[in-house]
């Protein structure tokens, strides 16, 4: 289930991505991002239906809820570390510009 | 068990490896000695990918062990460190597992950069073709 919802994650950034304009919001790296850890428990996946052969398949309703919880945890965890970046490198100068104006005041 | 250990070494000697780039690069700009073609990718801008790829994958892969129990906030970080048997078990997985996860992000990162020489060089052939 992890996998599963992190390649979804992967594939919805993309599109995403490529219907921009430009790279503005950094999406490119949460693309990155998520096709790195989709590929890494891609590997996962094959090692462990190796030791498991079919009962890789068909997984104990608990295990499989636990995994959906930790696939959206990872989800969420990575959207936070892509809004952060991009608050902190501030492509478009709106952090900035908030902070001036404030200053300001 | 560990096996993201694998993919952050490969990331932290790629990530020195695109700074090297990076300067020879920018010295290489300076000094008017680069004679490459405009429509050619820069390598440090590849590497840059390979690295997003490494890191981003690796990190969210260490959530997961966070969340397993397998990596805790204290020394010596990998629970499976506390028993021989355990550590043994784990350094198998890293030399199996973390490899074969380092070893193919890094497969489809040199597919990635041949198909995208291929889309830039495509574009350029077909802006000529229209000029």
């Amino acid at each position: 289930m992890t996998l599963l919802i992190t390649v979804f994650a992967a594939v919805i950034t993309t599109v995403l991505w490529y219907t921009r304009k430009s790279d503005k919001l950094g999406l490119g790296f949460l693309c990155l991002m998520f096709w790195g850890a989709s590929l890494m428990w891609f590997v996962d996946a094959v090692f462990e239906y190796i030791e498991l052969k079919e009962e890789y398949f068909t997984p104990a309703l608990e295990d499989m809820i636990n995994d959906t919880f930790l696939g959206l945890s990872v989800v969420a965890l990575a959207l936070v570390v892509w809004v952060v970046r991009l608050l902190i490198t501030d492509p478009r100068g709106v952090v900035k510009r908030s902070l001036q104006s404030r200053a300001a005041r | 068990m560990a096996c993201f250990t694998a993919t952050v070494a490969e990331a932290v000697v790629v990530k020195v490896i695109e700074k090297v780039e990076a300067n020879k690069e920018i010295r290489l700009a300076e000094s008017g000695k680069h004679v490459e073609e405009s429509e050619k990718i820069p390598m440090s801008r590849k590497l840059k990918w390979l690295t997003s790829l490494l890191i981003g994958g690796s990190f969210l892969l260490a959530f997961e062990h966070v969340w397993h129990g397998e990596v805790v906030p204290w020394f010596p970080f990998l629970t499976a460190m506390n028993n021989p048997e355990d550590a043994a078990e784990m350094f198998r997985e890293i030399a199996t597992v973390g490899v074969s996860m380092a070893v193919l992000v890094t497969v489809v990162w040199v597919g990635m950069c041949i198909a995208a020489d291929a889309i830039v060089k495509r574009a350029s052939k077909n802006e000529e073709a229209d000029a």
